[in-house]
């Protein structure tokens, strides 16, 4: 049997008419026709595709991996085989890990624990911020001279609100192509805030979350990229104001993207009446009319794509008073799913602007060069095969994920990651977890992996 | 009813079966034996996160006097310091055969968590949860009302709601739960409420409350009250800007001298003065206000332990057959057992 080699039979690629697939080597060497009669195909295993989607392997623009320091909530390895298991191909790692991603020395760290876990591409993403304390610049340049190639640079769970600050940092970045992802917050409008600003707030008593801390934050970073000519992303949008604005900057040529999370598509902050955290998540959870205008942002682009912000939290942050409550949700394993249901299943996208916003554009926004690609002879194969017509009930405590606060717990969703292959190699088959991928000049000690390998 | 958690989803029916449960309650605290056997040999647990000795001692009152055994657990827990967490503190008291927890939090919210978890399975009182809400204290208030209400209509105040009758609630409705309380029950009794702040004092969304909203306490009397209750106001806030100076705010918003003539002048004599306590004399009650025969804060007091009585005895006697059968008849969705 010919190693590496797989021909999937009939996959309707991006949605569209059944195909063949042939992969070999981590490439994609035939589409069509010609695969199966292809001289590499000899002896390849076949999986046999009918009534699957193929689509480029995910790429999370915004995860929360956890390692190194809070090795109790999620490891790269707990985190890593739960987006192969969700269809992510890469991930990029949030910085506000413990120390905070702010050197070279912990880019590459992450980096290297993501090589040895082998299930996905871990992409680091560099702290603006020394500490991510918003007070000064952090080595931007060493982090993306590194090995970890870091591209994106984000405070994530703090904003930079200095609007200096945030200038000198959209400016720095163009000198190697990187981008600065903004987690919109003004911090003086959101002191003690608990929950979206609104009829529920001031039924619950909970110390409401304006719309316009978010919007403010986004209006002025579209104008100060203009101003410099520079690349902006904003993470987890999560109002209709904020679409508006951002649409409004994208007609006038301001070079920004920006990102919505799966839950707050679903969601809205009716939920918070339980006073259960799992519901508890920074941006908030909004209105029925913000969900409706994410979707439509979506739809038209003017959200370019879907970022998880998974961020798994221990059950004793969960366990306890809303107040008290630690905010986050796991999503990496539900991703596909939910979108599925709010933006496919209403009609609103069809799979091929599926692959679009969650592979596609993240992967140009992080400059991830072998991911998101066509699936094409010659291209490398990161792609995922779904199953439209599967249901499931969603059960955290079944998930790859260490973190069991998912908001989606007990919801049935459509649609199931039946494989994934990164770089030619199935890490997931049948829905289950198959084999890490291993880096053929791969030198580095294993211990790292060796030591976090439990689940 | 399994707990008292707010008077948001109290049914009417329910809320006028505690508040009846009240009027016999109160015949009790007149005898010169002040005792019910009703509660023997049961635990309440007066469950207190944040500092309320009126509350505490209220809710001790009653209990004891239904004969119940009281324990008072002082839980230190604040955003600060965390302490034992609310999970571990309530397993203790399950593992300790408590059969009602009341509890008062600053953290709104808590006693649904304790109510909607497998921590503990104890009937749950709500004895204020942080800006949300204060169902006792709102009961005891609608008690209070409906007394004079009846009073001046020379009828029993057993089993009649609150139709007709004015309410004006007026301070900080933003920090509030006892005017969240007050608003919901109001409603369910079916009086008119106005609330009557600083606009910077009032949540985003009251738009959607069930009462009027005014920002002039001068033209809310004009239009005629019959309960006027004054809400505390923390002098602190003006330091974040919620207003400009405590004698600003007095001025405006404050029911001083001036304003208890005016009840005169404006012909409005039975109308009532009331204050959840504790009262800042001087800053949004004057002292001849507070002190005057219309005010209701002592009876507000004594009305507080046989409505705590009523709520004890309901959650815990088992006597609930009769208020679930009309309550699931008359709102299904709002069943809670």
């Amino acid at each position: 049997m010919a190693e590496n080699t797989y021909l999937i039979r009939g996959a309707a690629i991006l949605g569209g008419a059944a195909e063949d697939l042939l992969i070999s080597a981590g490439v994609i060497v035939e589409r069509g026709t010609g695969a199966a009669t292809h001289s590499a195909a000899a002896g390849a295993t076949v999986i046999e595709a009918a009534g699957l989607v193929a689509l480029p392997g995910m790429v999370d623009v915004h995860t929360h991996l956890r390692e190194p320091g809070r090795e109790d909530a999620e490891t790269v390895e707990t985190g890593t085989r739960a987006a192969a298991l969700g269809g992510f191909t890469a991930v990029h790692a949030m910085a506000n890990s413990n120390p905070v991603a702010d050197t070279a020395g912990v880019v590459e760290q992450v980096h290297s624990l993501g090589r040895a876990a082998g299930w996905v591409d871990v992409r680091p993403v560099g702290a603006v911020t020394v500490g991510l304390a918003g007070e000064q610049l952090a080595e931007l340049g060493a982090m993306a001279d590194s090995r970890a190639q870091v591209r994106m640079f984000s405070d994530d769970g703090i904003c930079v609100h200095d609007p200096v600050l945030m200038r000198r940092a959209l400016e720095y970045v163009k000198a190697f192509d990187g981008v600065v992802a903004q987690h919109a917050q003004e911090p003086r409008l959101t002191a003690g805030a608990q929950m979206n600003e609104g009829a529920v707030s001031a039924v619950l008593g909970l110390a409401g979350w304006p719309a316009v801390a978010e919007e403010s934050i986004i209006a002025r970073d579209v104008l100060l990229a203009q101003h410099v000519d520079s690349r902006l992303h904003v993470c987890h949008v999560s109002t209709a104001g904020s679409v508006e604005i951002i649409r409004w900057a994208k007609a006038r040529g301001i070079n920004v993207t920006a990102e919505v999370t799966p839950h707050h598509l679903l969601l809205t902050d009716d939920l918070v009446r339980s006073y259960d955290p799992v519901y508890k998540v920074n941006p908030p959870l909004r209105t029925d009319a913000d969900v409706q205008a994410l979707r439509a942002g979506l739809a038209d682009g003017t959200i370019d794509v879907v970022g998880t912000d998974h961020a798994p939290h221990p059950s004793e942050h969960k366990e306890c008073e809303w107040a008290q409550a630690a905010m986050g949700m796991t999503g990496l394993e539900t991703a596909l799913s939910v979108v599925q249901a709010t933006m496919i299943e209403t009609g609103l996208m069809g799979w091929d602007d599926f692959a679009r916003v969650t592979s596609i554009a993240p992967a140009v926004i992080g400059r991830v060069a072998d991911q998101g690609r066509p699936l094409e002879a010659g291209e490398p194969a990161n792609l995922i095969l779904v199953d439209p017509a599967a249901r499931w009930t969603v059960d955290p405590h079944k998930m790859a994920t260490m973190g069991r606060n998912s908001p989606f717990k007990g919801k049935e969703l459509p649609g199931a990651v039946v494989a994934t292959f990164f770089r030619g190699h199935p890490t997931v088959l049948d829905g289950k977890l198959n084999a890490p991928y291993r880096y053929p000049a791969y030198q580095e000690t294993t211990g790292a992996a060796g030591a976090v390998s439990g689940n | 009813m399994k707990h008292l958690l707010s008077t948001e989803d109290l049914s009417a029916v329910d809320a006028i079966r505690i508040l009846d449960t009240a009027e016999e309650m109160s015949a009790v605290g007149d005898r010169e034996v002040k005792k019910l056997p009703a509660l023997r040999g049961r635990t309440v647990v007066n469950l207190f996160f944040e500092d309320s000795t009126r509350t505490r001692i209220s809710f001790e009152a009653a209990a004891k006097r239904l004969s119940a055994d009281v324990i008072n657990f002082a839980a230190k827990g604040s955003s600060v310091s965390k302490g034992e967490s609310l999970k571990d503190t309530a397993q203790t008291l399950a593992a300790m055969g408590a059969d009602a927890v009341v509890i008062r939090h600053w953290a709104s919210g808590a006693p649904y968590r304790l109510a909607a978890t497998d921590w503990i399975d104890a009937a749950v009182i709500n004895a204020g949860d942080g800006t949300h809400e204060h169902p006792t204290q709102a009961l005891l208030d609608a008690f209070t009302m409906r007394r004079h209400w009846s009073q001046l209509h020379g009828t029993a105040s057993t089993g009649v709601d609150l139709r007709g009758m004015r309410v004006a609630i007026a301070g900080d409705v933003l920090h509030s739960r006892v005017a969240r309380s007050n608003v919901w029950l109001l409603r369910t009794l079916g009086a008119d409420v106005t609330l009557v702040a600083p606009p910077t004092l009032l949540p985003v969304g009251v738009e959607h409350w069930p009462c009027k909203v005014s920002y002039n306490l001068d033209e809310t009397l004009a239009a005629g009250v019959d309960a006027m209750m004054m809400l505390r106001v923390q002098g602190e806030r003006m330091n974040a800007s919620f207003f400009p100076s405590t004698r600003e705010y007095s001025r405006r918003w404050g029911f001083d001298d001036a304003r208890l003539r005016a009840l005169d002048d404006l012909g409005l004599k039975d109308t009532i003065i009331m204050h959840p306590g504790p009262m800042n004399r001087g800053l949004e009650i004057s002292s001849a206000a507070a002190d005057s025969p219309r005010s209701t804060v002592l009876a507000q007091v004594r009305n507080g332990v046989s409505v705590r009585m009523a709520a004890l005895y309901l959650l815990l006697s088992g006597d609930s057959r009769e208020a679930a059968t009309t309550n699931a008849a008359n709102q299904p969705s709002k069943e809670s057992h």
